[in-house]
């Protein structure tokens, strides 16, 4: 079982994603970024599902393993759908939508191909292997979705505050998702602290979106200009 | 190849960081000071980054307002990476030292401000107590 620190960030966590939905409802922006805000309520019910899960078979048990990794697999798909809306709102005016989904189509059909690749050459366990291979491939192309959107965002001189706080989280969080990755294969002995800093990294997300649902109004603008590291 | 996607996966993050604290400040440029905050800072006009610890010490003197946690907590994480480079990169790079500057009293402003808006959250809820 996770320690009782592991229960309070797991809940916590859970709690936070139940907010965001709250925060967007309260502030009549679901509908505008339902994608997000569907992802934030398949998250909250995950969390719920594995934590019935965990407790009817116990954390070392195949079955929790199994459902982690393949929720893990859903939620991951999830997100970057839900990235991919931001690139839709990114890009609204330029009426370009049916060449986004279509990209975003071939790319997700691309990354799963490659990790059945992969895994086939790799394992005997194609089924769960892949899921775990899928999942993981689709956060460093999420990675580097976010930066180009942000990219384009500079570009476009995107002013929404809203939006640009909402991809700015997500590239904050991905881009910590992968340090931490490329920590656990550099340093495995420390299993214990990657093991922690997952999760933490996971209350970031929900917390970030709901300070941008709650404390910024759709319609409040931002020089992109002032967001630039290097000034433009 | 996991040393790699470290050092990328970190600058993207550093980026990232950078423009997410500036998005957080961004607002708060433009937002006047009362005179009271302005007489107990010290702030006139524009903030240097030398008001910044103590404006902070004085926002931990006020009631906390609980939404503004963790954004005063990432600021001050920012404000702590521009003395980093101040103090080491900054010292080669003159336009860096200027850029520096300029951020970290933007990001004393921006104290300035939450401590503004606790102020009054303070007020109202002693008015709220006052009423009951």
């Amino acid at each position: 079982m996770p320690g009782s620190i592991g229960y309070v960030i797991w809940f916590l966590g859970a709690l936070l994603e139940a907010a965001v939905v709250v925060c967007a409802i309260y502030k009549g922006v679901f509908r505008r970024y339902l994608c997000l805000n569907l992802y934030m309520l398949f998250s909250f019910l995950v969390s719920v599902g594995r934590f019935q899960v965990l407790n009817l078979y116990g954390l070392q048990s195949p079955e929790y393993a199994y459902c982690y990794f393949y929720s893990d697999a859903l939620l991951t798909i999830f997100l970057y759908l839900a990235l991919i809306t931001l690139y839709l709102h990114v890009f609204d005016e330029m009426n370009v939508d049916k060449y986004v989904r279509l990209a975003a189509v071939l790319l997700l059909a691309g990354t799963a191909l490659f990790s059945y690749g992969v895994v086939q050459q790799s394992s005997h366990r194609i089924y769960s292997h892949f899921f775990f291979e899928l999942s993981q491939n689709l956060y460093f192309v999420g990675l580097i979705l976010t930066y180009v959107l942000w990219g384009a965002i500079l570009k476009l001189r995107e002013t929404r505050a809203q939006l640009i706080q909402l991809v700015l989280s997500l590239g904050i969080y991905f881009s910590a998702f992968a340090a931490t990755y490329a920590l656990r294969n550099m340093y495995p002995n420390l299993q214990f602290i990657w093991a922690s800093i997952a999760p933490i990294l996971g209350c970031l997300l929900p917390l970030s979106w709901a300070y941008a649902f709650v404390r910024l109004s759709p319609e409040a603008r931002v020089a992109p200009a002032r967001l630039a590291v290097v000034p433009r | 190849m996991a040393t790699v996607i470290f050092l990328a996966s970190m600058a993207a993050l550093l980026q990232l960081f950078i423009s997410y604290c500036r998005s957080l400040i961004a607002p708060s440029i433009k937002q006047p000071l009362s005179a009271e905050v302005r007489d107990v800072t010290g702030i006139a006009q524009g903030a240097s980054g030398e008001d910044f610890v103590r404006v902070i010490q004085l926002l931990h003197l006020c009631p906390e307002r609980p939404e503004e946690r963790g954004h005063i907590r990432a600021i001050g994480a920012y404000f702590r990476l521009l003395n980093f480079v101040r103090s080491t990169v900054a010292r080669i790079v003159p336009a860096l030292l200027a850029w520096t500057e300029m951020e970290r009293g933007q990001c004393a402003y921006f104290a300035a401000v939450a401590l503004d808006r606790r102020i009054a959250f303070s007020r109202d809820m002693l008015a709220q107590q006052i009423d009951v």
